[in-house]
């Protein structure tokens, strides 16, 4: 079969010389970048100015028009609901089901083209009504499409009820000639048509039908032959019409719009009870009568005539490419296999048709700034490389604001997809630590479950407080419940706030034991300990002795260890003399409170419980 | 439909690269011009680093060094409080001739980044410590014997695949004939090796970049030469394996790459208007039409699998006569090396992201294979 690709598109980019400079560019998730270049390094180049822009090119311009977002998001919904009722489908309802459907996505595509005309109607700027215009007949020609494979492929209309069908597509698409058409086509006897064709509700086999159409076939016929009608020339070309005169039909070209009338027109009054399997005969002879050599088809037409073969894989190959997205052929053939009619034609890496479409088109979805969370669906309905693609998209998606990326997330932990829900989290704690929200840093960091970047956040905060002597975000670290125990910094983090709260509901024994079981237990860092050592002091000044003998020889002995380690400096400067000098008092002061809370502890336990 | 809209540069001479950064939010440019004091030289490309590892850029220029910049947010108590800056944070200064790529690793590596040189060297360089990204330390030099102009890691992050990296080389003499080399980390070693040439590619190499791996067991790798040709690569592990293969391959519908889009410059001011049409973007530069080549036989642990033969009244059929017989049933014949390549004026190439149609059309998943 021939090659139906046209040339690829040519797309001007203005202001960049392409005979002496090339072009350099680079993808992102939903645009390109170009900008010219020259690749040749090692000449100067010449005195040729460059372009001084950068331009960024959008190839899905679809998803951006308001009109066409409805089209998106209501199809979207009947898409799903098409999956989800798969399984319920059974039997004689599921024909009627999936033409239900068929309907629905018709009326999705009028009701957008209806508000897109109504749009174009009353543009104020000649080139976007043009354009809006253009727009809704190529959606008129969409569903005149759909229209037709419902009725060849889904409805699947046997000899009879499918010419009735015909009727109904043609009458809905030609409407401007139906006024005409009927006075030319079925004046004569109306009414004897309408019974004839009475079928719901009519008993007759096809066979009864096809004899009585017969018989009043021949006596038209006989008319004509007697020259009953020789009086009144119209007369005659009317009998001749219903005769099915092609000549006699094409001589009232102009009332008919296009082969397609014409063929139903013919097929109306020469062949009402046509099989389906004969259609295409009719339908290419038509074309070629109509079009009289004088021109050639069009896409549409090629379409058209590939749905009349019932070449299924032809009509969606010539509307993808006929088409300026994949909105159609995805969903119609998604459709169409589910009335089982695509054979699995595997691809590449196993995934089929369908599928493929889908992808497609869903791809296209997720450069749009909201559009992207219907993608999201089309993914989770292709088994094959449905998941893995939705993996990668959802990463690009901009976390602009909290709620986007919460709902992200969102959609990543239903599904699992738990190295995506981690690497976001990751990007937005990256963001906070850098911004110095080391609140919100410390709860992606948390949502990501990630240790080591909890631990940092938790360094943070400890600096924080060295520095300012208060902490940020108490309400975070007050509540982190079972959360604190993703990394020992973190639990010491909270153990810490807890001591600072016990301190200052005056519950200093509870206090006293919590900050020495955060040295002996090893969970603070050695560097803080000088920090908890002072933050002892007041409660060692209590005129209450809080610390037990016990626990300040516990005390004292973490102060001995922390003295003894201090390495060496190796040329003191000014500065450092000066903080040895601070570090020094301080462990005399510490020495001293502690010596003093042991004696009043001994005193105390000696005196009251006599050890 | 191509629809462009375009924003000022603030370069005052030729720009060399762009890039988009992870989301497609932020765009970095690099330049020959030297108005702002990045680099003592033209600065070639410019690259951005996963957001996971926060706002961070590498460069690479004329002046023998690649640099990695951070974006600092003000402090709260300084005058710059909440406003942004770029800072340098370190400078790799192991050439010794100009560096005309660099390229961040894939993140699952970890915060890593390769760079390659007129004198012919890839070096990898690592910062252990993410939070502090003025200590790189330098893991690898792979000397690949001829000037290199580009480099891609493959994206893949399957366990199954080891780290890799594609290098090209522009070097112009008709002799040489490395001018793709690919690198595959051995864990034994721990070492780069080099994995594959492909012998085919006898132009000077501008660019090159891997597909994304959505779950393939091979990898798609792109050429940027005079053309554009697009190769896969697909791992063998046993000899016996070849057979099953060849056959399997045979039997399923492999892709076909077609040009379905042009970006042209017009050289004045115009609305940048396209003709109405349909078509996604296969790897944007200007590509005429494509050709379809077989060579001879590759060597090494990667084969490239066989084509199925066009169908008749194919746009390929035309250049029938250039392909070889169909494989005969196992045991098959050494398989060929296959290539897609369209004619081109050269580009600077990078891998569309998935979404980016960069299979065809599905005007070709149809089973007829009428023969050749």
């Amino acid at each position: 079969m021939e090659e139906l690709d046209g040339e690829p598109t040519v797309t001007l980019i203005p202001g960049v010389n392409s005979k002496k400079k090339q072009m350099c560019f680079d993808w992102g998730p939903g645009e390109m970048l170009v900008c010219e270049t020259s690749f040749n390094k090692k000449e100067q180049p010449e005195m040729v100015p460059n372009c001084p822009f950068i331009y960024i090119i959008r190839k899905d311009i679809d998803i951006y028009s308001k009109i066409l977002r409805k089209l998106f998001n209501e199809s979207h919904g009947i898409f799903v609901g098409l999956q989800r009722i798969e399984e319920e489908l059974t039997g004689k309802s599921r024909k009627a089901q999936l033409v239900r459907v068929s309907k629905n996505y018709r009326s999705v595509i009028r009701a957008c083209m209806e508000e897109m005309h109504q749009v174009a109607i009353a543009a104020k700027d000649p080139v976007s009504g043009r354009q809006l215009s253009s727009q809704v007949s190529i959606l008129s020609a969409m569903e005149l499409i759909w229209n037709l494979c419902e009725i060849l492929f889904i409805e699947v209309a046997p000899a009879g009820p499918l010419l009735l069908h015909l009727l109904d597509w043609v009458r809905l698409h030609v409407c401007e000639v139906d006024s005409l058409s009927a006075d030319v086509l079925g004046s004569e006897n109306p009414s004897k048509h309408d019974n004839f064709w009475n079928l719901p509700g009519n008993t007759q086999t096809l066979t009864e039908l096809e004899l009585k159409w017969q018989h009043w076939h021949e006596e038209c016929e006989r008319h004509l032959q007697d020259g009953t009608f020789a009086a009144s020339p119209h007369l005659e070309s009317l009998c001749k019409i219903m005769l099915g005169d092609e000549a006699a039909l094409l001589e009232h070209k102009e009332l008919l719009s296009n082969w397609y009338h014409f063929l139903v027109t013919r097929l109306l009054y020469s062949h009402p009870t046509v099989k389906p399997i004969d259609l295409h005969f009719y339908a290419q002879s038509s074309l070629d009568l109509f079009l009289g050599g004088e021109s050639s088809p069009e896409p549409l037409d090629n379409i058209l005539m590939a749905a009349f073969e019932f070449d299924i894989h032809q009509v969606i190959k010539e509307c993808s490419i006929a088409l300026s997205n994949w909105w159609f052929v995805a969903h119609l053939t998604d459709l169409l296999d589910h009335c089982k009619l695509l054979q699995s034609h595997n691809l590449y890496f196993g995934s089929n048709m369908r599928e493929f479409l889908l992808l497609e088109y869903a791809s296209g979805l997720f450069a749009h700034h909201s559009l992207w969370q219907l993608g999201v669906d089309y993914f989770d309905y292709c088994p094959e490389l449905g998941r893995v693609s939705l993996e990668l998209h959802i990463e690009r998606i901009p976390l602009n604001t909290e709620q986007k990326a919460l709902k992200v997330l969102r959609i990543c932990e239903q599904r699992q997809m738990t190295e995506q829900v981690r690497s976001i989290c990751k990007i937005l704690a990256m963001k906070a630590v850098r911004n110095n929200r080391l609140g919100s840093a410390l709860s992606w960091s948390i949502r990501a479950k990630d240790a080591a970047f909890a631990t940092l956040v938790s360094d943070r905060f400890l600096r924080d407080y060295c520095e300012r002597g208060c902490f940020s975000d108490l309400d975070l670290i007050d509540n982190l419940g079972p959360a604190m125990m993703l990394s020992d910094r973190l639990t010491f983090l909270g153990k810490y706030r807890e001591f600072h709260r016990l301190y200052g509901e005056k519950r200093f024994v509870d206090a006293a034991s919590l900050l020495l079981s955060l040295m002996t237990s090893q969970i603070a860092p050695r560097s803080f300990w000088m920090t908890l050592l002072t933050d002892a002091l007041p409660l060692l000044e209590q005129k209450q002795v809080i610390f037990s003998a016990e626990q300040t020889y516990e005390l004292m002995r973490c102060l001995e260890d922390l003295t003894s380690e201090r390495p060496e400096h190796g040329e003191p400067d000014a500065q450092q003399l000066q903080d040895d000098d601070i570090e020094t008092t301080k462990v005399e002061m510490l020495r001293l409170a502690l010596a003093r809370n042991l004696a009043g502890a001994i005193l105390r336990e000696g005196s009251l419980e006599g050890s | 439909m191509f629809v462009a809209r375009s924003i000022a540069a603030d370069h005052k001479d030729l720009i060399h690269d762009v890039s988009f950064d992870f989301h497609g939010r932020r765009m970095a440019t690099c330049s020959s011009d030297q108005s702002v004091k990045t680099h003592s030289g033209s600065v070639w490309r410019v690259t951005w680093a996963h957001p996971e590892f926060g706002q961070v850029l590498a460069s690479c220029s004329f002046d023998r060094t690649a640099a990695v910049w951070e974006e600092i947010v003000g402090e709260s108590n300084d005058k710059l409080r909440g406003q942004s800056h770029w800072v340098k944070r370190t400078t790799l200064v192991d050439s010794r001739t100009s560096v005309t790529d660099v390229k961040f690793a894939p993140k699952h590596m970890g915060l890593m980044l390769a760079t390659c040189s007129a004198d012919g060297i890839v070096r990898i360089y690592e910062a252990p410590d993410v939070m502090n990204l003025s200590q790189w330390s330098l893991q690898h030099e792979i000397s690949c014997k001829l000037s290199c102009s580009c480099i891609s890691w493959n994206p893949s992050s399957s366990r199954a695949h080891s780290p890799m990296i594609a290098v090209g080389s522009d070097d112009s003499s008709p002799n040489t004939m490395a001018k793709v080399q690919i690198f595959e980390y051995n864990e034994n070693t721990r070492k780069y090796a080099k994995a594959e040439t492909l012998m085919t590619v006898t132009d000077p190499v501008h660019d090159i970049a891997f597909a994304p791996n959505l779950g393939r067991s091979f990898h798609i790798l792109a050429i940027a030469t005079k053309d554009v040709r697009i190769f896969t690569l697909k791992p063998v592990r046993v000899l016996i394996m070849l057979m099953y293969l060849a056959v399997f391959l045979s039997a399923n519908y492999m892709d076909n790459w077609k040009c379905t889009g042009i970006l042209k410059g017009n050289g004045s001011p115009v609305n940048g208007s396209s003709q109405q049409g349909s078509s996604n973007p296969s790897l944007g530069s200007n590509i005429p039409n494509l050709q379809n080549s077989l060579n001879g036989s590759s060597a090494g642990r990667y084969f490239f699998p066989p084509l199925d033969s066009p169908r008749a009244g194919s746009r390929w059929s035309s250049y029938a006569q250039l392909l070889p017989p169909p494989p005969p049933p196992p045991p098959p014949p050494p398989p060929p090396l296959v290539e897609h390549s369209c004619d081109a004026d050269t580009a600077s190439l990078q891998y569309p992201h998935p979404h980016r149609g960069y299979f065809s059309r599905p005007l070709n998943p149809l089973p007829e294979n009428e023969g050749v």
